[in-house]
């Protein structure tokens, strides 16, 4: 008896090392303590799951600083989120996913950050990955914005409805054609930000489904996009900001706002000139 | 045009002008809102008591009635009225989340103040060196 549990005790330390060696290209060390890193975690009702997403990112990211953006939550998302010891953003109401992370953006700005990295709180996002995105930036000094996309690998299939995968090919489409580059999934929203994107967006992110719509504006910015391929999760909790309802209603805003943006001469003000509309007094 | 839908017309155009007017002067209407009412307003008013003029203007654009011009008009002012709206509300719904997110980020700086724990580097005016890279 002593001696078969002494066996299978064994096999099983040995099951780990293997599993440990064959996953030596990642440690969960910071390899960049020379860069202040943020992780933005826009949450909207995820009680369920945001401990969980802040724990991963610690433990599989250490060197990003964790700030969660409580969109308004009706839930106990801030309590579970400060319970951590996270830094907690309190909208004071919705402001939809676009207000929310622009909020991290300005925050990112305001305190210097290097890199900004966005992780969704449902669960969705892998912080695994989050390396994988800070590598390929380390190695081309160029590139603005890294972005996860989930089409790249052909071994991961991403489970989405039918509707919501032709809707993200039609807008990659679109957008490879206006920026001759190949782009596979505009509406993937892990992606990890540089001090010039950091600037860019904290002064103007799209409302609502930004992912799109920020793709374009980096390539009006003259700024480099590249992806990198990542698996995503199904959503473990929570409700999904885009219902069945709604997708249609995102599809049109979406396209609307690219061919409106296409006509954009200068998209975005520069510094000093008048602000697009918040602070104009007009009308 | 018949005299009777004339005196209507100019009644309902007196009565919109008189009433923007009283809300302008008990500062329930600012006057950058109020602007495009008055405006609109005392051109229905003059069309309404210079026959001539809307004649001529319904012969223009190919309209039998004069009255029906008036309309036009009329339904022309409201489109341009709602429209401005809808721009004066994008512009406070930025407007609103821009305060927000002000507003989240102080009171994120007022707990973290609060509390004693250490304050992050302000390091947008300090900017670090990359000392060395271990890679």
């Amino acid at each position: 008896m002593l001696v078969r549990y002494a066996a299978v005790g064994r096999s099983r330390a040995v099951r780990r090392r293997n599993f440990r060696t064959r996953h030596t290209s990642y440690r969960p060390v910071h390899r960049y303590p020379y860069l202040k890193c943020l992780a933005v975690v826009p949450a909207y009702n995820e009680q369920a799951s945001i401990a969980r997403v802040i724990g991963t990112i610690r433990e599989h990211a250490p060197g990003f600083d964790v700030l969660v953006v409580d969109d308004g939550s009706t839930d106990a998302t801030h309590e579970r989120a400060e319970a951590t010891g996270a830094r907690v953003l309190r909208l004071p109401y919705n402001l939809g996913i676009g207000g929310a992370v622009q909020a991290g953006f300005t925050y990112a700005l305001e305190h210097g950050y290097d890199r900004m990295a966005q992780v969704d709180g449902d669960g969705q996002h892998d912080p695994h990955q989050l390396d994988r995105l800070m590598a390929t930036m380390a190695a081309d000094p160029s590139i603005d914005v890294v972005c996860g996309s989930r089409f790249l690998t052909h071994d991961y299939r991403y489970p989405a409805p039918i509707s919501r995968r032709t809707g993200i090919h039609i807008f990659a489409f679109i957008l490879s054609r206006i920026m001759r580059q190949r782009v596979s999934d505009p509406t993937s929203g892990f992606r990890l930000y540089n001090a010039n994107a950091i600037a860019l967006f904290a002064r103007d992110y799209p409302h609502d489904y930004p992912e799109v719509e920020a793709v374009l504006m980096v390539h009006h910015h003259r700024l480099r996009m590249v992806e990198v391929p990542v698996r995503m999760f199904v959503r473990n909790g929570g409700v999904s900001s885009i219902s069945s309802g709604k997708s249609a209603y995102y599809m049109v805003k979406v396209l609307l706002a690219l061919f409106v943006g296409l006509a954009r001469r200068r998209p975005v003000p520069e510094p000093g000139d008048i602000a697009p509309v918040a602070a104009e007094q007009g009308i | 045009m018949e005299t009777r839908i004339q005196v209507v017309a100019i009644v309902a155009a007196v009565a919109l002008l008189l009433i923007v007017l009283e809300l302008v002067r008990r500062r329930r209407l600012m006057e950058r809102y109020a602007l495009l009412w008055l405006f609109s307003a005392t051109v229905i008013l003059a069309l309404a008591i210079w026959q001539d003029a809307l004649n001529e203007i319904a012969q223009l654009m190919g309209i039998i009635s004069a009255p029906n011009a008036l309309f036009f008009v009329a339904v022309g002012f409201i489109l341009l009225l709602l429209l401005h709206f809808s721009a004066a509300m994008s512009r406070l719904s930025d407007q609103s989340k821009v305060l927000a997110q002000r507003q989240a980020i102080l009171e994120q700086r007022v707990r973290e103040l609060e509390s004693g724990a250490p304050l992050p580097v302000e390091a947008s005016h300090q900017h670090r060196e990359p000392t060395f890279a271990r890679r």
